[in-house]
């Protein structure tokens, strides 16, 4: 059994190292499906399932996928599934469920344009369906944005953590470019990540206490609206754990915010802005739910502009819009099935924004 | 005062809230007995469905989890996996097992899950109103089927056991029925073989339980029985269509 300590490197696509990444945080199940661009990650834990101890099975599809999450999530398991945009859609009802029940679990989604079955190409168009559930109902995921192999590694024992800590079914947004290309990852050691006492879960009625029922039916409106309030009570807590990375000029005319693949680009849009003479920030979101709505609020009072850049149509602007609550302009560049904007495209945009906010000064 | 009767510790003090005469009382009754006779109530977990039995969990007294409809073999499979020295079923009716859950359905047994699937065969959707099932018999008039179930449109009944028992997967596949009290006692031993075998590791139990449905079939829970037995049972007989010696 390969115990590395975090100080050896290894090449690695994002794919793989995030089913490493699962194995050593302790993962006691898988349950997936083959869909591009992520099928390394069933195949890998398939590979390691009869050496390391874990249970992998390929479902007859995502819908059954989500379920056998749900019933060995629910039975107290350390469990994770993956998919790509079309999947995630077959999951949403399970996910909904899984919110009301208050099932932990991580959900991978590694990207790729669409709508329908669209391409195997990256892109972030599932923005709105993580952040603003794509399931029936009233329920947040707490969502986690990697941007290097790295974090697809880092983010899996991140995302067991919170989904354990808030009892909530937790989803890593990823996208195919992510999953497919290959970086140096410093993998945590196994075993690194403990267990949490889980009284709830359905292993078997104990001899002198009450059973455990694990259910989403609760058909008087009294109950229904106290389930609803405590679900959003929880999801106001979870706040506590936003994180967002901001790199750049310190008095930036312009803050680029965008998440995973994206904001790796526009770090070297920064430097080719700085080089033009426009200070260009970036802040970048990790966790998109809870949304880093705070500091981008705050920005808003030392800064001309925002850019939003995204791989759709436009949709975390609207939080970023939102969030700067009509004191700055923001504007939006985006591209769509599966092109990936290069820092040329998107640094015009920033110079036609610092020349239009440079006519306006005095 | 001999006591010869009593209703099973597993079975909660919650009145049931099924029409009377429906037969998921009796199989929920015949289905605890066994879990306290064989003293499994702790290592019991069942996976209730979307019917009218889906506050099953509200009257067995074990951990139960309550499965989207159709997926309750897909959650039980979870269940299993994670905990396999454990006894688990899942209890569905006819739309959860035959419509929209039939891929699962094959797909558990395909996989030769080591859990009880029990399938509660009333060819109609009581909960919801009294609709066609897949189960339903030509002729039979349903909410959905005011004319009679018509082959032409509605296709035929669909006998989910028989495409079951032919799968190397299925270990154990019956019929049982109860409408009768020999009916029930023959489906209380096939329920005890059932989780006898559970530990054997070897494949799936499938019961069906061709039972009914006073309310959708607009009758007395005495002619529902009647017609049960003249009318579902020559189209899904009982017995027995695998058992293990042919594994």
């Amino acid at each position: 059994m390969e115990t590395e300590s975090r100080s050896e490197a290894r090449l690695m696509k994002g794919n793989e190292a995030l089913a490493e990444a699962a194995i050593r945080a302790g993962m006691h199940a898988y349950f997936g499906y083959p869909i591009t661009p992520q099928s390394e990650i069933l195949e890998y834990l398939t590979v390691e399932s009869p050496k390391r101890n874990f249970v992998v099975v390929q479902a007859e599809s995502e819908l059954a996928a989500i379920n056998m999450i749900y019933g060995a999530g629910g039975a107290g398991a350390r469990v994770m599934t993956s998919s790509s945009s079309p999947g995630i859609s077959l999951m949403q009802e399970g996910i909904s469920y899984m919110s009301s029940a208050e099932i932990p679990c991580l959900i991978v989604n590694v990207q790729r344009g669409g709508p329908g079955l669209g391409t195997i190409q990256p892109s972030q168009g599932d923005y709105f369906q993580a952040t603003k559930g794509g399931g029936h109902g009233d329920y947040h995921l707490f969502v986690l944005a990697p941007s290097s192999v790295q974090e697809m590694a880092d983010f899996v024992f991140e995302g067991f953590r919170l989904a354990d800590k808030y009892r909530n079914p937790t989803m890593i947004l990823a996208d195919g470019a992510l999953g497919q290309m290959m970086e140096k990852v410093l993998l945590p050691p196994e075993g690194s990540l403990p267990y949490t006492e889980k009284p709830w879960a359905t292993t078997g009625k104990p001899a002198k206490g009450d059973r455990r029922i694990l259910t989403s039916l609760h058909l008087e409106p009294e109950k229904m609206e106290e389930i609803n309030l405590k679900l959003q009570d929880k999801y106001r807590r979870m706040k506590q754990d936003v994180r967002y990375e901001l790199v750049g000029e310190a008095k930036p005319e312009i803050v680029l915010v965008a998440f995973g693949l994206i904001a790796r680009i526009c770090q070297k849009v920064i430097e080719l802005a700085k080089e033009r003479g426009i200070s260009v920030a970036l802040l970048r979101p990790i966790t998109l739910y809870p949304f880093p709505s705070e500091v981008i609020h705050s920005l808003a009072a030392t800064t001309d502009a925002f850019l939003t850049v995204e791989m759709n149509a436009g949709q975390m602007v609207e939080d970023v819009k939102l969030a700067v609550n009509g004191e700055r302009p923001v504007y939006f560049k985006g591209r769509m099935g599966g092109m990936i904007p290069t820092p040329e495209e998107i640094l015009f945009e920033i110079e036609a924004i610092a020349e239009k906010h440079q006519t306006t000064k005095v | 005062m001999q006591l010869v009767y009593n209703k099973p510790a597993t079975l909660t003090d919650t009145p049931m809230h099924y029409c009377p005469g429906c037969g998921h009382g009796v199989v929920h009754r015949v289905l605890m007995e066994v879990v306290e006779q064989m003293g499994i109530q702790s290592e019991t977990i069942g996976v209730a469905p979307v019917g009218c039995s889906v506050f099953a969990y509200n009257y067995m007294n074990i951990d139960m989890q309550e499965a989207p409809h159709g997926r309750a073999s897909a959650v039980a499979t979870g269940i299993k996996r994670v905990l396999p020295d454990k006894y688990i079923f899942s209890y569905q009716g006819d739309g959860d097992l035959a419509a929209i859950g039939t891929s699962e359905s094959i797909h558990t047994v395909n996989r030769g899950e080591n859990i009880l699937m029990l399938f509660i065969n009333n060819a109609i959707y009581g909960m919801t109103g009294g609709q066609m099932a897949p189960t339903s018999i030509l002729g039979q008039i349903t909410s959905t089927s005011p004319y009679g179930r018509n082959s032409d449109l509605m296709g035929y009944p669909l006998k989910m056991t028989e495409l079951v028992a032919q799968l190397p997967g299925a270990y154990y596949v019956t019929r049982q029925s109860v409408h009768s009290a020999a009916a029930v006692r023959k489906l209380k031993k096939a329920i005890e073989a059932s989780f006898k075998y559970q530990s054997l590791r070897k494949g799936t139990c499938f019961i069906e339980v061709v039972s009914n449905c006073p309310s959708g079939w607009k009758m007395t829970p005495i002619e529902a029985n009647v017609w049960m037995e003249k009318n579902l049972l020559p189209l899904y007989p009982v017995g027995d269509l695998k058992v293990p010696s042919q594994n």
